[in-house]
């Protein structure tokens, strides 16, 4: 189980939490954007084996949104910082994988 | 390729099984190949296997950066069924199922293959609306499928807990009776072993680490073995997906998850048929050495380390213990997790890529296994002619883009 450390209420565990999937998926413009760039919106997903930007709710305590930097492979959560910003730097953050 | 009978079998006992050949060569790689797979688990080398006996196509490498079989083909529940609901899917999972139903006479292989039954659950009035219309849908594609009632199904495996003192009583179930189980190690084993007889190099210990591409064609691959050439390469790696594909430059809807599985003591048989629950969401069967074999959840996060969180395990067990409440006492003995890859409409992506001469079978997610056989074939079909077969078109990675998407989570008898 990840323990996770929500910005606003301490480490906690991994079930009260909800996982958001990849992080700064920008919604392009419907009107002039193609049908490749909307299938790339909404279903090409990164999915690196390394250092993956995602989003977390904390759905039994905060219920606040916030994103992290997580290692895909020994799990480790190596960042937490707010929606909206730009992806920090990680230890180890390249562009590995997939 | 030595012919397995009872004959060979008698024949090894006088040596006290000490001069059995070995069933596959371990050879170096070639510096080049009509066509490379990369993955020697089931779907792979079912594909080499077909290419070789279809198609004539036997200069065929399998490079495997384990063992063969080591990864979601050594790690998966094994259950086979082909009740699917939509008529894409049902085309190519019952494909799949009747090569099943020959495959060890085709293989000269004991695959162990079972069809002792597969029982999906109903708990509510929503669960038996879907099933009602899934079980009408499948006898229309002329898969078998049976709505049974509470009572046909404490008939058929009596010791589900069936009373109403249950949280989701059970209402009644849909039930596969071609569907079952198979030794999972030996269907890798099997189209191994029936490959190499072909002539089909599988180079183990050899991790693709690049995919070379000239001009928007495959030229080849780099592995830890060296650079190796090819005509053709098939990308089957089942939870690497996406990082093949960043190897050669394009993205897939994909994203890779835990999922666990865990085996019980072994027990007198006890479990006739395999069990599956949408509402509660577990599966189980027994394996012939009487384990009974659990399959759990995906872990939420996007994964590939190959383990995942005690707590979707003890999802799992709840549910257990409330279908079959003398499982209570049952102690696990060992759980472990496989990396699968998961598409948007839990349906696989099997055909070209953006690349020239570059295909991919992947995208299984949850259930791969029961597709081996038909997986294997229409890839081999779709990498010798360069065109899909009809029954693997509508899979194509352009449906992404299209909207033709086979959106099976929720639909395909349990869900995804």
């Amino acid at each position: 189980m990840l323990w996770i450390d929500c910005p606003w209420c301490g480490a906690r565990p991994e079930t009260e939490f909800r996982y958001g999937g990849e992080a700064h998926i920008a919604r392009p413009d419907p009107a002039t954007t193609d049908d490749a760039g909307w299938a790339d919106y909404l279903f090409m997903r990164s999915n690196p084996k390394g250092v993956h930007a995602e989003r977390w709710m904390h759905r039994e305590g905060c219920r606040r949104w916030f994103n992290a930097l997580r290692d895909t492979v020994s799990n480790d959560v190596l960042t937490i910082y707010p929606m909206g910003t730009a992806r920090p730097d990680a230890p180890g953050d390249e562009a590995g994988g997939g | 390729m030595k012919k397995f009978s009872i004959f060979s079998l008698a024949r090894n006992a006088l040596s006290h099984h000490e001069r059995w050949p070995e069933q596959w060569r371990s050879p170096a790689p070639k510096p080049a190949y009509d066509v490379i797979i990369i993955g020697a688990g089931g779907h792979g080398l079912a594909t080499a296997y077909y290419l070789a006996a279809l198609h004539g196509i036997t200069n065929v490498a399998v490079l495997e950066k384990g063992w063969l079989g080591g990864g979601n083909t050594g790690r998966n529940t094994t259950v086979i069924r082909s009740n699917y609901l939509w008529d894409e899917s049902a085309a190519l999972y019952e494909h799949s199922l009747k090569l099943w139903e020959g495959l060890a006479q085709e293989l000269n292989y004991n695959l162990m293959f079972s069809q002792r039954g597969v029982l999906n659950l109903i708990h509510n009035v929503h669960d038996l609306q879907e099933a009602t219309r899934r079980v009408n849908a499948n006898r229309l594609n002329a898969v078998d499928a049976e709505l049974l009632s509470t009572e046909e199904v404490k008939a058929f495996c009596p010791i589900l807990n069936t009373t109403a003192k249950t949280r989701y009583p059970i209402m009644g179930g849909t039930l596969q009776r071609r569907g079952g189980n198979a030794r999972h190690d030996a269907v890798a084993w099997g189209y191994a072993r029936a490959a190499d007889a072909r002539g089909v190099d599988i180079i183990q210990n050899c991790e693709v680490t690049g995919i070379d591409v000239e001009a928007g064609r495959v030229t080849g691959v780099q592995t830890t073995q060296g650079a190796i050439a090819a005509k053709k390469v098939g990308i089957v790696v089942a939870g690497h997906s996406s990082v093949l594909a960043a190897m050669a430059g394009f993205r897939l809807p994909i994203e890779s998850h835990p999922l666990q599985a865990l085996v019980s003591e072994p027990l007198k048989p006890v479990l006739n048929c395999v069990i599956m629950s949408n509402g509660v969401h577990v599966y189980v069967s027994q394996s012939d050495k009487g384990e009974l074999v659990i399959g759990a959840g995906l872990d939420p996060p996007n994964s590939y380390s190959q383990r995942g969180g005690l707590h979707t395990i003890e999802d799992q067990m709840g549910a257990i213990v409330e279908l079959i409440p003398i499982f209570s006492r049952v102690r696990m003995m060992r759980s472990w997790a496989g990396i699968v890859d998961v598409c948007p409409d839990a349906s696989p992506v099997i055909g070209k890529t953006p690349v020239e001469g570059l295909y991919i079978n992947g995208g299984w997610g949850t259930g791969g296994f029961k597709a081996t056989p038909g997986s294997g074939w229409v890839l081999a079909h779709t990498m010798a002619t360069d065109e899909p077969h009809p029954l693997n078109a509508p899979f194509a990675l352009d449906r992404f883009t299209s909207g033709a998407l086979i959106d099976e989570h929720a639909a395909a008898a349990v869900a995804h």
